[in-house]
This record gives C-alpha cells, structure tokens and sequence, in this order.
C-alpha cells in the first residue's frame, strides 16, 4: 500500500485536533486554580476534583450509575446468552423477525424509549424506582449482550460439544462445562460493552430519573442545564479518565475492534 | 426497524446463518427464545403502543390527561407552523451534521487504512474512543470551546484570520451541527472503514500500473467501493443525529428546540404527556420511513457489492 502524501497528513492532522480537542479542554480546564471557568494558565490545582466530595448528588450518581451499570449487564446477559445460543444453531421460522425485534431497541430513538418507559412505569405504579431504572437499562443494554455473544456462538467449533454429548454429559454440565467456556470471551466483552453503554447513557434516563436515583450522566446533564462551572469539568475529566482506563483495558483484553465492530450501528 | 435492511459489515455478521451441521428443523427452539422474548413483549412492545394510544388522549390544564380518543394532538402539530418550523429545524441540522460526517469522516477513514502499523491502531483508538466517551462530557467539551464570544474557537479563527468578529456558536444552529457532527463522526469513520476492509488493494495497484493517475484511481475505483459505506454510515449518523437529545440540549440552549427536546419538554416542564407523546411518535415513524427507504434504495444501487 502506497503511503499518505503531505496533504493527507495535514488533513489527519487537523482531523484528530477536531477529535481531541473538545475532550481535551474539559481536562484542561478541571485543573484551573481559578473559581471560573479558565484554562489552567499559573499553574494546575486539584482543588476542583476535591470540590467533588462536597457534593453528594455526585457521588451518589456514580454509585448508581455504576450499580445499573453492572446489574442491568448481567440481566441482559441471563436473558441474551440462552436466544443467542437459539439464534446462532436452529434455523426456524420468525428467526430474522425476532433478531431484529431483539435489536431494535438499537433503532428506537432514545428519547421515544424514555418517553415509552415513563409512561409504562407511571402506569404500573413503579415511577422514579430503581427497578424501573434497571429494567429499562435491560432493554437498552440488550441489542450489545445479544450481538457479541452471538458471534462468540456462530464461531464457535461444535465438536467438542457432540465430543461431550457422546460421553454421556447431560444437558447443564454439556452448558456449564463446555459451552459457556467456548463462548466466555463474547460474553465477557458483551458484558463489557453493555456495561460501557449503561453507564453512558443519558437520552432514556433523564425521563426516569428521580431524586436520588439519578445516574452520572444524568447529574452531569442537570447541572449543565443551569450553569457550567470547573467543577462539572472535573466531574467529567474524571468519567473521561474513568472510560479511558476502561477502553485500554478492553483493547489488551478482547481487541477494540471487535468491540466496535458490535457497536458500529447502534441508536442512541 | 429491521436489521435485514442493514450494510454495513458489522451488521451482516448480526444475523449469520447456522453451520451445516445444524438441525434445521422449523421448530424453533422455544425454551431458549421464550424469556427474552417475554422481557421485550412486556417491556418494548406493550410500553411503545401505549405511548401511541397516549397520543391520542386530551390532555387539559386543570383536569391532566383525559382518558377520550382524540386527533387533537396531532391536528394541533399539523396545522400549528411551530411544528412543521421545530421538525425542519430538526431534520436540518441532522442532515448537516450528516453531510459534515461524510465529507471528513470518510476521507479520514481511508488515510487511516493507509498508515503503518503501530500509527493505525493509534489514531484508529484515538478516533473511535470518543464513542465511548459520556456524550454530556463530549457536549461539555464543545460548550467551553464555542463559550460566548471569547471562546476558544473563536480566538483561534481570529488569530488565523478567518474572521474579523467573533461568531456566536453557542444557542446557534451552527454550534449544534458541529457538535453533532464531533460526537457522530466515529459511526461514519467506521462505517467508511468497514467498507475499505472488503476492498482489494490490488485494484489499486492494477489501476496505477494501467496509467490511471490519483485523481482517477480516487474517482473511479477507491469513492464506488466505499460509497456503501458512506451511505449506511450516513444513514446512522442522520437518525442518530436527528434523535440526539443532550447535545441540542446543552448547544441549542432552551431556545432552540429540536424533536427531542421538544418532547422532554412537554413530558416534564408543561406536563402535556399526550401532546410530547404525538412529538416522539412522529419523529419514530419518520425516522423509520427514512432509514427503511434509504436502505432499500442503497441495497438495490449497491447490491452487487453485498454479494
């Protein structure tokens, strides 16, 4: 392959400042010394991260983002590895009809799911509760749980399947003991990806969300509804810091592209 | 909403086909399917046709929603010029925001796939990482670079000459599409890059050892190949764009109001659920014609290179 020439490289050049740089002054500007809002110019001071302690609402959002993050992943995957594992082996009719009602929630605007679910939940009684916060992350979080173990699934060698059924292993130790091992690594990073993506959204959660129960996106968004100052900057240098660590550790671990790959047409 | 109207590469592999050893019994495996199929029934289905049937309520201010079959709702969107001035606004900045995308997104995806080993995977993570990155701190991000009149934006452009006064992005049509089309580019730039993966580079070389000069080799055989993926990228980053809720919300001030933020409005300010719900089921089924009737058109143009 012939390489870049000049005028490509500027344009890279210009592109990833495009990229970077809105990510980089919300980092800039947490470590100002200054009460407003000013890029750190004599100095950097942490005082705005410690201004975070002093605001409860902040800590407790992350807690909860972080508790319907994990909980809401590990559900969608009870309910995603057994239709997966149906998906990826029996051909049956209605078979792409429920695939595409399994990912839809891909497709529905987030805003129309938060308006739907609001009013679900108003009417069953369970508004502004934390189940109805981790249900709706279950459906949201799903499409992600179900794509990557379903490929774990349809790559996955049956042999050593058919190798245990003939040696007598019963349907759970056939699951237990071998399937779930084979197909561990797309649920892994299924569970990884549904995580990430709980844990960032906000379009469906302000609809349901109530004092007390609000996520970390959530309070970063009511708080920049009524005014923009450092410490909302530190708040969010710190889930920026928070995400990096955690995509790194997905790239080591699985390979950022077959993350992304199972990301590449999602609905927000 | 179908994923077999999907393109891009990722979303072929969604639904594979089983091995051939596989039984292929019409039965389908209902044990299995049965309780995810019970959550979305439950917890999709019954909920989105409520909020249809919601629509269609009154709604008064004393007396809350009233429980009537009603087409005021949606007469009041069809004859008040509010609507029809709030979706156009919607769908406009969705399509500039899409258009911007697509001019820089895919020239950057095919630099990208021209780079060397170790700089590929470094800006390919730089690129796409964002996409996992909160959008209220990527919004954030926006807001302090456009703020006010001596934003950072603004200085620069000042410093390089490009303007003499400073533009306002903040509350402004302009700073929503840019921002939007920071946080939407990473779909575009893998859609695009997705694309490139299936295309041979021996073509390239076939064509330039034929005496075909860049420009040519660009316009004939690199723009065709990728051109789906520009497409269904392109398709993503409109109906993501045109549903986006934080980003309006956070650039566009309270002002600006798009289809989404519209609809949060009425829902939790004015409390006028029937009217918010008419607002998110129209932006749904247009969206939904959009995305379906663009895909059908891409699937036959292109057709012969999903084979």
């Amino acid at each position: 392959m012939s390489r870049n020439g000049s005028i490509a490289l500027i344009f890279h050049t210009f592109f990833v400042i495009f990229m970077v740089a809105p990510i980089l002054v919300v980092c800039l500007v947490a470590f100002t010394p200054e009460g407003y809002l000013s890029l750190p110019t004599n100095g950097f001071s942490l005082r705005w991260f410690r201004t975070i302690a002093d605001y409860p609402e902040f800590i407790n959002a992350f807690w909860v983002s972080l508790w319907i993050g994990a909980v809401s992943s590990v559900v969608a995957l009870l309910f995603a590895v057994p239709a997966a594992l149906a998906i990826a082996r029996h051909q049956f009719r209605g078979r792409e009809a429920l695939s595409a009602l399994f990912l839809s929630p891909l497709m529905i605007p987030h805003v129309v799911l938060g308006i739907a679910f609001l009013r679900f939940f108003t009417q069953a009684g369970l508004s502004g509760t934390f189940i109805a916060l981790l249900i709706a992350h279950v459906v949201v979080v799903f499409p992600f749980a179900l794509r990557l173990t379903l490929a774990a699934a349809t790559g996955m060698d049956r042999s050593v399947e058919m190798a245990a059924v003939s040696l007598g292993a019963s349907n759970w130790t056939l699951f237990r003991r071998v399937t779930l091992p084979l197909i561990l690594p797309g649920v892994v990073s299924g569970w990884a990806l549904a995580f990430i993506q709980s844990f960032d959204e906000v379009t469906m959660t302000v609809f349901l969300a109530a004092p007390g129960i609000e996520t970390l996106p959530v309070r970063m968004f009511l708080y920049i509804q009524d005014n923009i100052d450092p410490l909302v900057t530190s708040v969010s240098a710190s889930v920026i810091v928070i995400t990096m660590l955690a995509l790194i550790l997905l790239d080591r671990f699985y390979g950022l592209e077959r993350v992304l790959a199972g990301h590449s047409d999602r609905g927000r | 909403m179908s994923t077999s109207a999907s393109v891009t590469a990722a979303q072929e592999s969604a639904v594979p086909a089983p091995g051939k050893q596989e039984r292929s019994g019409a039965r389908a495996p209902w044990p299995l399917l049965l309780p995810a199929l019970i959550l979305f029934v439950a917890v999709v289905i019954v909920p989105l046709a409520m909020t249809v049937l919601l629509s269609f309520h009154n709604w008064g201010q004393y007396t809350g929603i009233e429980f009537v079959i009603t087409l005021k709702n949606w007469h009041e969107i069809w004859s008040d010029p509010y609507f029809y001035e709030m979706f156009a606004r919607t769908f406009r900045i969705a399509g500039l925001a899409t258009l911007i995308a697509a001019l820089f997104g895919a020239p950057e995806a095919y630099i990208l796939n021209r780079m060397r080993a170790p700089w590929k995977g470094f800006f390919l993570l730089i690129i796409l990482g964002p996409l996992l990155i909160s959008v209220v701190a990527r919004t954030l991000g926006w807001a302090l670079l456009f703020g006010g009149n001596s934003g950072l934006v603004n200085k620069a452009l000042m410093a390089v000459g490009v303007i003499d006064g400073p533009i306002p992005f903040m509350f402004t049509e302009a700073g929503v599409v840019i921002a939007l089309a920071h946080v939407m580019m990473p779909f575009m730039v893998l859609s695009v890059w997705a694309a490139l993966q299936r295309v041979d580079p021996q073509i390239e070389n076939a064509a330039l050892s034929l005496g075909a000069g860049q420009m040519t080799i660009m316009r004939r055989i690199i723009l065709p190949q990728i051109m789906p993926g520009v497409l269904s990228g392109g398709i993503i980053v409109f109906a993501l764009s045109a549903s986006a809720f934080a980003t309006p919300s956070i650039i566009g001030g309270r002002r600006l109001k798009v289809a989404a933020t519209l609809a949060y409005d009425e829902f939790l300010n004015t409390l006028n659920w029937p009217l918010g719900a008419a607002v998110a089921v129209l932006l749904l089924v247009a969206l939904v014609l959009i995305i379906v009737g663009s895909n059908a058109i891409i699937e036959r143009r292109y057709s012969e290179v999903f084979r």
